[in-house]
Formats: C-alpha cells, structure tokens, sequence
C-alpha cells in the first residue's frame, strides 16, 4: 500500500472520536487522459486526487464530512463536524442509525490486469490514438472525428472503529471512437459504443473490445447514415443491440429499483419509481426471458468491488428471476429502513460525496437466441445500435430513446439502413413484451462512467452486460 | 486561502527554468450539504476541497494536471512539485500542439465576495424543518464558501470568491403530485423564506383536486420561467459554442445553414457581468460582461474558446474550453404578471420539465416530461393537476413559431448543481406562452 494510505489508517486510530460507530473511506486516484482529435493531440490530462470522508453515528444520528485535508489535524477537524452533524440530527433523522448494523469488513480486492498502463510508453500510447484518428477520417464529408482513451487507479481503504479494515484497488480504461459527417444541414455520428466500451483492467481492454479494429466501419456508418431514409413511424418489432440495451437496463429496470427512490429520498431531483414496496416477490416485471442481476464478480466489469462503500461485501443477486421481481438495489442503511431484501451498493463517486444507493454491474442475463433466429422471427421491425438520446419520466415509467444508426428487418430479412432510429414505451409494459433473448454471441460487457443521481448530486460508474433482445410492439419513429 | 494560492504559484514559478510557462487554476469550496425526506434530514454533513491545476508549457508543447491540496503548506508544495517534475518528462515526447492559445497580456482581476451567511448553521436547518412540519418536505439546503482563482508565470492574478446558499426543495401531497420551489442567494432572510413556502402551499392546495390525463396532441401551453431553463440547458450541450458550429454538429445548424430565425422577441445573451460567477477563464482571459448569442431571434455571436479560436482563425472571447453557458439571460417580454393565465385561456400551465434530450438533433427536436406542479387550465382558471405527458417539439416552434408571448418579469435563478462541486452558473429568464405544443404520450 502507498505510505500515505498507511499514514492515513494511523491517524485515524489517533483521532476517532468514542462514538457509536464511525468510519474513515479513503480515496485515492490517479488518472490520465489522452485525446486525439481531428489527428491532433489535445491537452495531455493528468490526475492526482487524494481524501477521505469520515461518518460518524451517534445517539441515532449520522453525520459525515469529507475533506481533502487527511493530516492528523484535517482528519480530526472532520471528524468534529461529523459528530456535530449526528448530534444535530439524531431527533430529526428519517430513520434511527443506531439500529443499522454497519459492518467491520476485513479484506483485499485488486482489479485482475494482464497489461499494465505504465508498460506503454505514453509516445506509443498517443501514436495509438494518432493511428486510429487517422483510420476515422476517410471522406471528406467527414468533419469531426476522436480517439481517445481514459485510464484511472483509484485506492480505497475503508476503515472503521471496530477493527475494520477493507483495500480496494481498482483500474479502469475507457477507450472512445466518434466520427461525424456531414451533408449540408445532415450531420450524423457514429460512436465506440457511446463510451460503452469501459472496463476494469489494463491495455487489455483495446484488444477486448476491439478498440483497434472498429475504425473503418464507424466511418462507413457515419457516411450511410447521410444518405439514408429516416427510420420509419409505427408500432413494430424492435432487436436492440447491447449498446442500447444498456441504457434500457439502466433507465428503466435500475433506477426504479434503487431502494432509496421508493424510499422517497430523490423525490426532489432524479425522481421517484412506479415500483412500491408490495411488489418484491409477487409484480411480473418482464416476460418469463427477463433475468436481471446485480453482479459485483465480472473481473473486468467496470464496477466490480469486493466491499460497497460502507464496507459490506457484495455478492451476486437476481433482482429479477423468469420475469418476478424479487429484491431491491438498496444498500444496508435502506434495507433496514425497508424492510426489504438488497445488495451491497452503497456508493458515492469519490471521497467528497456520501454513499447512497446507486447501480453497480446490472446485467440482463443471456438467453437461447442467435442473432440470425432473432431477425429472422421479425416480420417487420427495426435493429437500432448504439445510444444517443434517452429520457424517462420521474417515475421511471414513460421512456423515449434514440440510436444512432438503424436498420429495417422485412420479413425476416435486415434490409435498408435508416437514421435517427427512435422509440418510446412505458417500462410497465414494455418489459413484458421481451420476446426473445440473445445468446452468448450477441452478450457484451459494456457500462457507463456516467450515471448521475443525488443530492448533493454526484456520478458513478456503472456496468451492463446484456445480448442483443427483441421486444414486440413498440413504437418508433424516425426524424422530423 | 487567496494568500495560500499566490503562495503555491510563486513556489512553482521559482523553479521553473527560462523557456517554461505555467498557467495555474485553483478551486476551493467549504460547503454543508443537508438532505431532507419527509421533513427529517435523511444525510447532514460537510465537504471541504481544494485543487490545482497546472499546465506546463513549452514552445508550443503543453501538459497539464490537477492535484489536491490538503492546506499544509509542506505538503501541498511537494506534490505540486511531483507534478511539475512529471508534466516536465511528459513534454518532450509531446508533439507541437497548433492550437495552443494562452493570454499573456495581464489582466488581473479581483472579486472578494463578503461572507454574509449565518454563523450558526443550525438556524436555517431549523426554519427549513419547520417549514415542513405537517407537510411532506424532500430536498436540499447547501451552502458555503466557493473561491477560483487565476495565475501564470507572467504576473497575472485573478481571484473570485463567493458565500452562498440555495434551498432547493419540493413539497409532496401524494404519489408523484408535488410543487418545487427554491430560495438561494447571499443574505438568508427569514421572511423571504417564508414567502416562497406559502407561495409553495398555495400551488399545492391546486394539486389536491382529482388529476386530469389529456391525450397526446397539440395544445396551448405555459412554461414558467424553471421550464425555459430547462429548454435552455438542453441547448447549452453544444448549441452555442463555436466548435459545435464549425464542426455541424450543433443543434442550432438550420439557423446556419438555412438562416432560420427563433421569435423575434427572443433574445439570449451569456451575461457575466450581471451573474455570480468567475469572469475569467482558466487560460488567463478575461469574459466579457456580454456575449450576445440570439438577437431578436437573429443567430448572434457564439462561445470561442482559446483553442477553438487558434483553430478556427477567430479572436477569442473568453469562453472556457467548454464552450457552454454559465450565466444565461433572456430579454424581457411584454406579458404582465397575471397575462400568462388569462392568454393561456385553455391549455397547459407548466411549471417545470424533466429530463429533456435531443429526439433529433439537426432538426433541434427536444423530448422531455412535465414535472411538478403542472395544471390543467380553461378559462384562464386552473382546473385540475396534470398526470405527466411526454412532449416531443422543435425549438424552432417552441422558441420560435409557436410563441404567442414572452413575459415582462423574470426569475432569477441560482443553479442547485452540485455535480462535483457547487455551480455558480445562473439564469435570468422570462415565461413564455406556446401554441400547439407537441404531448407524445
């Protein structure tokens, strides 16, 4: 461990008020940013964020600070306005915290890397960026085009006053592709999968997701779309890839089931869900194909953890069996308030926010279909690919999303590439006209760096793995 | 701390060699974050960060970084020295940035914000329980200290500083039926309070009658000015940058291509100087007080960054590398306080959207929901809370053909955005009247 993370869990032992129960999180992450756009270099990004936020419950309140001064005198400041806080709420608190069992986790977790950031030269990294810049740009209808990639390490030590002690060290890379054309007022983009293509891990992850070899085609898309028909209007089949299947799994099957939305905690900003306490274990969410879990163990999905960030260890769970909702996204201080069944994802994006309940790795679990049987059962319907517009209501219920590339299934057949693919539907319903699920071939692991929620209000990274699906009367629509 | 930053800089600047430059941003922020849910606090506590960033440059060769800074002098010297020493290896294998733009004419700037908020937190906390005593009460009182500040290795010097607070809360009758209010600003006054959550109670006495579901179609309605900031946000990502212009991909390329004109009524400007937040960018350069962006519905001037400006050959006004809207203003219309109602006659009275995005871009299509607090009206007389609709509409019709008023008086608001730290973006914005706005579901 860097010294300064030990020097940190000795202070703490040196400051920790005698309270019920308090913690120290640690985070501490080092990044860098390369980018090549239009094949010139942009600014050379790099990171170094170091602090910790400190929770104290006392006398039934929880009070926490978060402060990026972690000397012995920085900790102890924190820590007196975390127990100032609990004081001050512990008659007007929305639950008791003394009742919540808050554990004292023990472990290590390391992302697995096969290929090490630093064994690149940064001159070979950008050369990288530079060569797949170059491959974007093959027309001149082509007026935008960027390779990029993100790597971060991010340490976290977990610490608490009965003898817990949990590390974590988690490497993420997150590789980006984006071409634009252009045809007089006609612009249309192609993307690496919307940034989809993040993952836990190395340089390893390029070659996973075949960052090297996705250039040409994005380009060829991005020019087809100028030319072709708008996405045609009408109630339809639909086969969305996993690169819009991400954001339907995130938007309206994550969200709704965070416990603290039905809670009431986000009422005031990111919303509330159409789902109530009643339905775990008895509302058909989906279609007996649905099968949904909150898997915390795929090694290179982009939010695999050991321990949440109040220290629980995570393990996999169906949210979602054959269709039946069965338990919740809700970490332990919502499960107590609940009542009801959850997960390990207590979470906050870094030291200067509080954990809350968020989405970690949610994957729609793969099914029986190929590709080929899928489009071949649709009569009539569109197969979008990759996600450029989404929108749900503040009840997770009316949804509309948009992709950037489409293409007519007749017949049994994918005919004519159409643009501004669109549709929208209400997640009650929706779900339960899943008709088939793709198999392994179709199944990827994708997720977002991007999820917000909060107040105050915070992003986190999140993972969905899911195949290729077909859903059956749904209503799309193209562009103007 | 304004001291600590200049103290850090000339640190830095000793040991850099002839040929180098720095240009070094600083943020601090000292807030108290208190969540409410059911009129209890649901999460209290505080977060104080700081941060530099610097940019190393050489020639045309440029790095950059950011690291935190914990307060202590020793620590805090040797990690932005560990930086530097690391920007420093990465330069040579860099190749010559052509679009590299800094200000190296000095222009100093101060702005030292008087800190007027209460000593004892606990007062407002208090007065923010007690306005949801008997009531359903979820939201979020943030306030504190928000500092930036500017500085290069030619002598330039700029520093803001600000104490704010902002309340941004809803009150909840049942299911999803609920009004939104806010109080922000720099002086808590407690009577000012009190007006905004009367003015909240008596929209949610409107709420309790049976809800109304209309069917998809066209109607006349009423966006508040909470509702145009939301129109406007939206268009923001890439509407009004110079990068997004020149690149096609801005929302608003009809109005380029095709000379398509908004309302001639609407007129948009980015104001700093009537704002609260920092007017200077992390390059070095000055924002204007004005850029005016929409002229009587005419595109106008857009957001150039230093960089879009050394790549697009055009003089930079000061933008920050986003290129994006941080203290909006609209111009005023001729709709006194009481007209929207009554001109609204039969339609919907819109309080505020949700969760807008592009339906399609080039043709500066938006979806979204209503949210809140919206009603059904006819006769100019509320009747019924709306159950939430979908809407899918073109700014052009929205900003544009649709217009049938923009009213005199507007809302100044604080934006509540706490992403990574407190905003102190802001807008200034009217209500507007619209026909045929588009419900989809």
């Amino acid at each position: 461990m860097d010294k300064r993370h030990s020097q940190i869990a000795q202070r703490f032992q040196r400051v920790m008020p005698k309270v019920d129960f308090c913690s120290l999180r640690m985070v501490h992450e080092r990044s860098e940013s390369l980018s090549v756009r239009q094949n010139i270099l942009q600014p050379v990004s790099n990171g170094d964020d170091i602090g910790a936020m400190v929770t104290v419950v006392d006398s039934g309140g929880l009070g926490y600070a978060g402060s990026s001064d972690v000397t012995e005198a920085g900790l102890r400041r924190a820590f007196e306005q975390a127990s100032d806080w609990a004081r001050r709420s512990a008659t007007c608190s929305v639950t008791d915290f003394s009742h919540i069992a808050f554990d004292h986790p023990r472990g290590e977790y390391e992302t697995p890397v096969t290929t090490a950031w630093n064994t690149l030269p940064l001159q070979d990294k950008i050369g990288l960026l530079q060569t797949e810049s170059a491959r974007l740009k093959t027309d001149e209808r082509i007026v935008d085009w960027e390779a990029d990639v993100w790597y971060a390490e991010c340490d976290t030590l977990f610490i608490t006053n009965g003898g817990g002690r949990a590390h974590q060290r988690l490497c993420y890379t997150v590789p980006m592709l984006s071409v634009t054309a252009n045809a007089g007022t006609e612009t249309q983009t192609r993307t690496f999968g919307g940034r989809g293509y993040c993952r836990q891990g190395g340089l390893e992850v390029l070659d996973q997701t075949g960052f090297r070899e996705a250039a040409p085609q994005l380009s060829a898309e991005a020019l087809q779309l100028l030319s072709a028909p708008d996405c045609p209007h009408g109630v339809m089949d639909v086969l969305l890839a996993a690169d819009q299947m991400m954001l339907q799994i995130h938007e309206s099957i994550g969200h709704p089931l965070e416990l603290d939305r039905i809670l009431g905690d986000e009422r005031n900003y990111a919303g509330t869900s159409f789902v109530t306490p009643e339905m775990f274990g008895s509302y058909q969410y989906g279609s007996a194909l649905l099968n949904i879990t909150f898997d915390p163990t795929r090694p290179e999905q982009f939010a695999s953890y050991q321990f949440d960030d109040e220290g629980h260890r995570a393990h996999k769970e169906y949210l979602i069996r054959h269709g039946l909702l069965l338990r919740g996204l809700g970490g332990v201080t919502s499960q107590a308030r609940s009542g009801l069944p959850g997960v390990a994802n207590s979470r906050s994006t870094t030291w200067n926010r509080p954990p809350i309940d968020r989405m970690a790795n949610l994957n729609l679990e793969p099914g029986q279909s190929d590709f080929d049987a899928m489009v071949a059962a649709i009569e009539r319907g569109v197969y979008m690919r990759t996600n450029c517009s989404w929108s749900i209501d503040d009840s997770r219920n009316k949804f509309q999303f948009g992709c950037e590339w489409g293409r007519l299934i007749e017949n049994g057949k994918l005919t004519t590439v159409v643009k501004k693919p669109n549709y929208r539907g209400i997640s009650a319903t929706f779900w339960r006209n899943l008709k088939m699920v793709g198999n392994m071939d179709s199944f990827e692991v994708l997720g977002t760096p991007f999820c917000g929620k909060g107040e105050p209000n915070q992003i986190v990274r999140v993972g969905h793995a899911a195949p290729a699906c077909v859903f059956t009367d749904v209503e799309v629509f193209g562009g103007v | 701390m304004q001291d600590y930053f200049y103290r850090l800089v000339d640190f830095v600047i000793e040991r850099l060699s002839a040929e180098e430059i720095v240009l070094c941003n600083f943020f601090a922020e000292d807030s108290d974050f208190v969540r409410f849910n059911r009129s209890a606090i649901r999460q209290a506590g505080t977060v104080a960060q700081r941060s530099l960033d610097i940019k190393l440059i050489v020639g045309q060769r440029q790095a950059g970084g950011d690291i935190t800074l914990c307060g202590d002098f020793s620590v805090d010297r040797e990690r932005a020295a560990t930086l530097v020493d690391r920007l420093r290896a990465q330069l040579p294998y860099l190749p010559e940035d052509p679009h590299l733009l800094y200000a190296s004419e000095v222009e100093s700037s101060e702005h030292l914000g008087e800190n007027r908020l209460p000593e004892e937190r606990g007062a407002i906390v208090e007065a923010i329980l007690q306005a949801g005593r008997g009531r359903d009460l979820v939201g979020m009182y943030a306030a504190g200290g928000i500092h930036a500040g500017f500085a290069n290795s030619f002598g330039q010097r700029n520093w803001f500083s600000t104490y704010t607070y902002n309340v941004d809360w809803s009150f909840y009758l049942s299911g999803d039926k609920a009004v939104k209010a806010a109080y922000a600003g720099f002086v808590w006054n407690p009577k000012e309070f009190q007006y905004k959550v009367d003015k909240a109670v008596q929209q949610l006495e409107s709420l309790s009658f049976p809800a109304k579901t209309i069917s998809p179609g066209q109607y006349r309605v009423y966006l508040a000015p909470a509702a145009v900031c939301e129109v406007i946000e939206l268009l923001n990502w890439g509407g009004f940058g110079l990068k997004e212009q020149r690149t096609k991909q801005t929302p608003l390329i009809k109005m380029i291509e095709e000379g398509v004109r908004l309302h001639p009524g609407i007129t948009l400007l980015e104001n700093t100087r009537d704002g609260v937040a920092p007017n200077f960018q992390e390059d070095g350069f000055r924002k204007p007080d004005q850029v005016r962006l929409i002229e009587n519905g005419t595109l106008g001037d857009c957001l150039v960054s230093p960089r879009s400006a050394k790549e697009y050959g055009v003089p930079t006004n000061g933008s920050s590398g986003w290129e994006a809207l941080e203290s909006v203003e609209m111009v005023s219309g001729e709709l006194t306080q009481d007209a929207p109602l009554e001109r609204l006659d039969t339609g919907v009275y819109i309080n505020n959207l949700w969760y807008l995005n592009y339906s399609d871009r080039e043709a500066c299509r938006m979806t979204g929901m209503t949210r809140f607090a919206t009603f059904w009206v006819e006769n100019g007389e509320i009747q019924a809370p709306l159950n939430v609709m979908r809407f899918d509409e073109s700014v052009y019709r929205i900003l544009g053909t649709g217009v049938i008023g923009i009213t005199a008086e507007r809302e100044f608001m604080l934006d509540p955005n706490t992403y990574h730290a407190r905003s102190t973006g802001s807008s200034r914005l009217p209500g507007i009247l619209v026909e045929d706005f588009t419900f989809t579901l």
